[in-house]
């Protein structure tokens, strides 16, 4: 942080301070204030930082930033969704457009409509969850805006907010969300029976050995949804750390459109893969 | 060769050759997919959304190449 003086308190005398000390030195997590000669260092830690405890339970900063989005998430749908009329207003309309925009995009990918109406509000909570959320992730202030915490001797930087799909923790949720309510959804739409047949049957040694296969084949479906997710976001606060780190002004703006896109593209490719996987689940053969 | 050096080759193999398939992997599916585009262009909407998926599932193998890669070097 650059400590100016304000004994001077003429504007011109701060702009010429400013001048003086050029080039200014990025704020780097993990350097110390002031640091002209000391070595700046990145932080980059996988574990997301704990804030604090609700007696016993651990508040990191990662889950804080889920409550933020759900809050404004779920403002934005009682604000939106607030006295619906036959004859849309300008904000209705604006709405219904996004939600049709996707409906439309499954109805394309899964073909049979009124199966798509009945998973619609899961598959877009989805979406929209992850995609607000990656997208949350870029704003300034997040990643950025902490404190330092002593422990032991080092000083460590713990911002307030990170991105929530850049936790394990999270992505596993997701993914292990997606599959469960996959075979749930597989279990009421052909019955118990026909569904776990599918993983587990003896008519014959091939088909016993195809069905252990579907059943790993489900656990590994947990394990590439969620890492997909938490690589692609990971990577991507990593890459932004680093590009901010080496030159910190007009080089980080096309890694900052890069990381918007890959939210974007990452939050459909999840949404369409748990689609696709239900509707493999859901159909009669 | 000591531990330290030793992690930071390990780190920089696993995502250089990790992103070796994957790469060729979407090259490859860019390609059909643009065949097929050029051979029947009313399909590009569906040909699209097909080729943007196959794409995210090969790039799932680089990223988690890019995980392990990480994990070396920060943990």
């Amino acid at each position: 942080m650059l400590f100016l003086s304000v004994s001077k308190l003429r504007p011109g005398a701060l702009v010429a301070q400013l001048v003086e000390q050029w080039p200014l030195k990025p704020l780097v997590p993990g350097s110390s204030p002031g640091g002209g000669t000391q070595q700046q260092s990145m932080e980059i830690s996988l574990i997301p930082e704990t804030l604090g405890h609700i007696s016993n339970f651990v508040v990191t900063n990662t889950l804080l930033t889920s409550w933020v989005v759900m809050v404004v998430l779920i403002a934005l749908g009682i604000w939106a969704g607030h006295k619906p009329q036959l004859k849309p207003s300008k904000k209705q309309n604006f709405f219904e457009l996004v939600l049709e925009t996707i409906f439309n995009f499954f109805d394309e990918v899964w073909g049979d409509t009124a199966k798509v109406k009945k998973f619609f509000a899961f598959l877009a909570t989805f979406f929209i969850f992850i995609l607000v959320s990656n997208w949350f992730g870029l704003i300034p202030g997040v990643g950025t805006i902490g404190f330092n915490e002593h422990i032991g001797d080092h000083e460590k930087f713990v911002p307030f907010f990170r991105s929530l799909n850049s936790d394990l923790n999270a992505t596993i949720a997701w993914a292990v969300i997606s599959v469960v309510v996959t075979q749930i959804a597989g279990m009421v739409a052909l019955g118990v029976f026909k569904h776990v047949g599918k993983f587990i049957n003896f008519k014959s040694p091939i088909d016993f050995f195809v069905g252990v296969l579907e059943l790993i084949s489900e656990v590994s479906k947990i394990i590439s949804f969620s890492f997909r997710l938490f690589g692609n976001v990971f990577a991507g606060e990593v890459l932004l750390v680093v590009m901010m780190f080496l030159v910190p002004y007009i080089l980080p703006l096309p890694f900052f459109m890069l990381e918007m896109f890959v939210g974007l593209i990452q939050a459909l490719v999840f949404t369409t893969l748990t689609l696709v996987f239900l509707k493999m689940a859901t159909e009669t053969h | 060769m000591d531990a330290v050096s030793l992690k930071e080759i390990a780190s920089a193999l696993a995502i250089g050759l990790g992103a070796i398939g994957p790469g060729v992997g979407i090259g490859l599916l860019a390609a059909k997919a643009l065949e097929a585009v050029g051979r029947n262009p009313e399909a590009s909407g569906k040909i699209q959304s097909m080729m943007i998926l196959a794409i995210a599932f090969a790039e799932a193998i680089a990223i988690y190449a890019l995980v392990v890669a990480l994990i070396i070097k920060f943990v």
